[in-house]
């Protein structure tokens, strides 16, 4: 008897299953705990030739449980509201024991996260591993990159520092930009006629409820999308398309113990270059933890630079390269979007940046380049010599986007070898 | 020293993992030698150690002589002060908290806010988050740059915080001076430091005094911040020796990968 698993391939049975009796079988026949380890770690086959890039996606799901456990300590402390936030968050890091680990295991784990993902989602620019099949997978992705915006945005006000509430201010106010519903939209959004009281509280809801349970949903289904197509590798090619005598792909590994036992050591490795932050820099040089949000939130005071963490700015960069407010917003939400297209807008014929000629090459090194640029600039003041450089530099953000149609299908191409390239230890 | 190397190892690491153009430049004038005295004000650094306990107890000693009378520290204990600092619970009672206070109080001054607004044109600032939000450095600056402006209201002006509301309450101590601005085009800018009347601590002294106060606000600030460190160590030792274990099974689980 041979069970079918979701990407196709027969799966070996559970061996160590007793043949009768004992609480294995009996749980076994009510609830599918074998087929489940089988189907989705020891019968799910990888391919053997991932490299460091294939770390980073077991990372994101590792700082997601650190940000949902130590999340949920923090909840029990903090206090939501306008006159109790702030407080409530210092009470945290003087007086509730280990309340200074957890806060900043949190607040170090929002930046971690965005550091994971978007090195998470270069490997998929390296590789190809949003093209086909796996347009879905790549469309789930950029769901759960949404998702964790809007998580580390309202997360970010809750400590109620002036950082928060002007940084707040900002970018509800950009909703307001929109034609029409514009300003009473972003009236729904405070629940009042200022970022306040009700707009912490309903910004807490949906950071401890809502969005996270949007975000696991995401994960669940990326995941699922993800065991359906099988993975990528740096080669892009299909180990499916490949397969031995007992039909098991020929440059695949068993996910389980392979994969679990490599993604231990990168999980390790993570951690020490965690730790270093929490314990030694946690503010990070400003950069985790902004200087003006230890001051409580003033209505009064506007902070000398408003800037957003440093995972938002290169968005920023392009908001305030624009002259005109409703066209920045506009080209904001546009750079964020682009992501979303390129399945489609990629037309090369081979998916690894290894087959393909200087073209890809070059555009994806001016992208980096301009995304971290852009990323710098967001932080810098809005004087005129940062703006121009903005300018250019979001013109190069997008052109690799929309040029890209063009560019793909004149890139010299490599031939792409029959089997995954793959150098044993 | 090693809290400070291990942060520097730290920065390097972390370093790897951002791009190197995030990294916020460090803001600061060089290390060009002054030309006159107080001339090169804004280079001036705190330079304290917050795991100099006995610096601590001094700065804690400055603090409630010379700041609890209008600033409070409104999210630390007097217990956890004395817990921190190795302060007794007699001599903290005699020599650092106001009589009628409870050692599980917070550490507030006495003076009604209502009134300190009256006086000075604002309530004084709570000094509990002061270091983490403006910095040790700009801290040692704004103490040790007041000097006397007879058009103020308190007769005292300060070159890291202008028109500052606060008065020069240290004078007793570090002396007056007065501030000589030359013209530069149609601004007036700082040039030097004239002494109009020395003070009961000689210069050198006076430093160590607004060093010792910085470095007990750079605690209050965040009082868990030696005892993070020290757990930082072990932690990242411990992490390490994991590290390498589990590499050492990855390692022998792929030898069956060809």
């Amino acid at each position: 008897m041979t069970v079918k698993t979701a990407t196709g391939a027969p799966a070996r049975l559970p061996e160590a299953a007793p043949a009768k009796g004992g609480f294995r079988a009996w749980l076994n026949k009510r609830l599918p705990v074998d087929e489940f380890i089988s189907s989705q770690l020891t019968g799910y086959y990888a391919p053997k030739n991932f490299n460091i890039w294939y770390f980073f996606g077991s990372l994101a799901l590792v700082v997601l449980v650190l940000q949902l456990v130590t999340g949920i300590f923090l909840t029990m402390f903090y206090k939501p509201g306008e006159l109790t936030a702030f407080d409530s968050v210092q009470f945290i890091m003087r007086e509730v024991q280990w309340g200074w680990l957890l806060r900043y295991l949190h607040s170090t784990g929002a930046s971690a996260f965005f550091i994971v993902v978007y090195l998470h989602m270069f490997r998929a620019f390296l590789y190809g591993s949003y093209k086909a099949p796996r347009e879905l997978l790549w469309l789930f992705g950029m769901a759960v990159y949404l998702a964790l915006m809007a998580e580390a945005f309202m997360g970010y006000v809750l400590p109620w520092g002036n950082m928060s509430f002007w940084g707040a201010q900002v970018i509800v106010n950009l909703f307001g930009t929109i034609p029409g519903i514009g300003p009473g939209l972003v009236e729904w959004i405070r629940g009042d006629y200022g970022i306040g009281d009700a707009t912490l509280n309903r910004f807490f809801a949906l950071h401890v409820v809502a969005v996270p349970l949007g975000l696991l949903l995401l994960v669940m289904l990326h995941l699922v999308a993800l065991r359906q197509s099988g993975s990528n590798n740096p080669d892009g090619i299909e180990i499916k398309e490949k397969t031995g005598a007992d039909g098991k792909p020929l440059d695949g590994i068993p996910f389980h113990p392979y994969y679990t036992v490599k993604d231990v050591v990168g999980i390790g490795v993570f951690f020490v270059l965690f730790a270093l932050i929490v314990f030694f820099v946690p503010t990070f040089g400003g950069l985790f933890l902004e200087a003006p949000n230890f001051e409580v939130a003033n209505p009064l005071s506007t902070p000398a630079e408003i800037s957003p963490v440093w995972y938002f700015t290169p968005y920023y960069a392009i908001l305030r390269a624009v002259p005109d407010q409703r066209m920045g917003a506009l080209l904001m939400g546009l750079a964020v979007l682009s992501f979303l297209f390129l399945p489609w807008l990629d037309r090369s014929p081979v998916k690894s940046m290894r087959y393909r000629g200087w073209i890809s090459r070059t555009a994806l090194a001016l992208f980096v380049i301009s995304f971290v640029a852009l990323g710098y600039l967001g932080m810098q003041p809005a004087e005129a010599r940062y703006v121009i450089a903005a300018r250019i530099f979001a013109v190069i953000y997008f052109a690799y986007f929309w040029l890209m149609p063009f560019y793909t299908r004149i890139d010299p191409v490599k031939p792409v070898p029959e089997r995954v390239t793959y150098h044993a230890h | 020293m090693r809290t400070d190397m291990l942060r520097a190892l730290a920065l390097i690491a972390v370093a790897c993992l951002l791009p190197a153009g995030a990294w916020a430049a460090e803001e600061g004038g060089g290390a060009e030698a002054p030309a006159k005295p107080g001339a090169d004000w804004q280079s001036w650094r705190a330079g304290n150690d917050v795991s100099d306990r006995a610096s601590l107890q001094r700065g804690a000693r400055n603090f409630t002589s010379y700041c609890l009378g209008c600033h409070s520290l409104k999210y630390e204990r007097w217990s956890r002060l004395g817990e921190d600092l190795a302060v007794p619970g007699d001599l903290l009672q005699k020599d650092l908290m106001p009589p009628g206070d409870k050692s599980t109080d917070y550490i507030l001054t006495s003076m009604p806010a209502k009134d300190a607004a009256d006086w000075f044109g604002k309530t004084p600032p709570d000094l509990s988050l002061m270091e983490r939000a403006r910095g040790r450095d700009y801290l040692y600056q704004f103490l040790t740059t007041f000097y006397v402006d007879p058009t103020r209201q308190t007769g005292a002006n300060n070159l890291r915080l202008p028109t500052t509301a606060m008065p020069d309450v240290l004078s007793e101590l570090g002396g007056l001076k007065k501030a000589v601005f030359r013209e530069v085009g149609k601004e007036q800018v700082f040039d030097h430091f004239e002494p109009l009347a020395a003070g009961r601590l000689s210069p050198a002294e006076y430093q160590a005094f607004v060093r010792d106060t910085v470095n007990f606000l750079d605690y209050v600030s965040e009082p868990t911040q030696t005892a993070r460190r020290a757990l930082g160590v072990w932690v990242v030792l411990f992490l390490l020796v994991f590290t390498w274990f589990a590499w050492l099974m990855k390692r022998e689980y792929w030898k069956d990968v060809h």
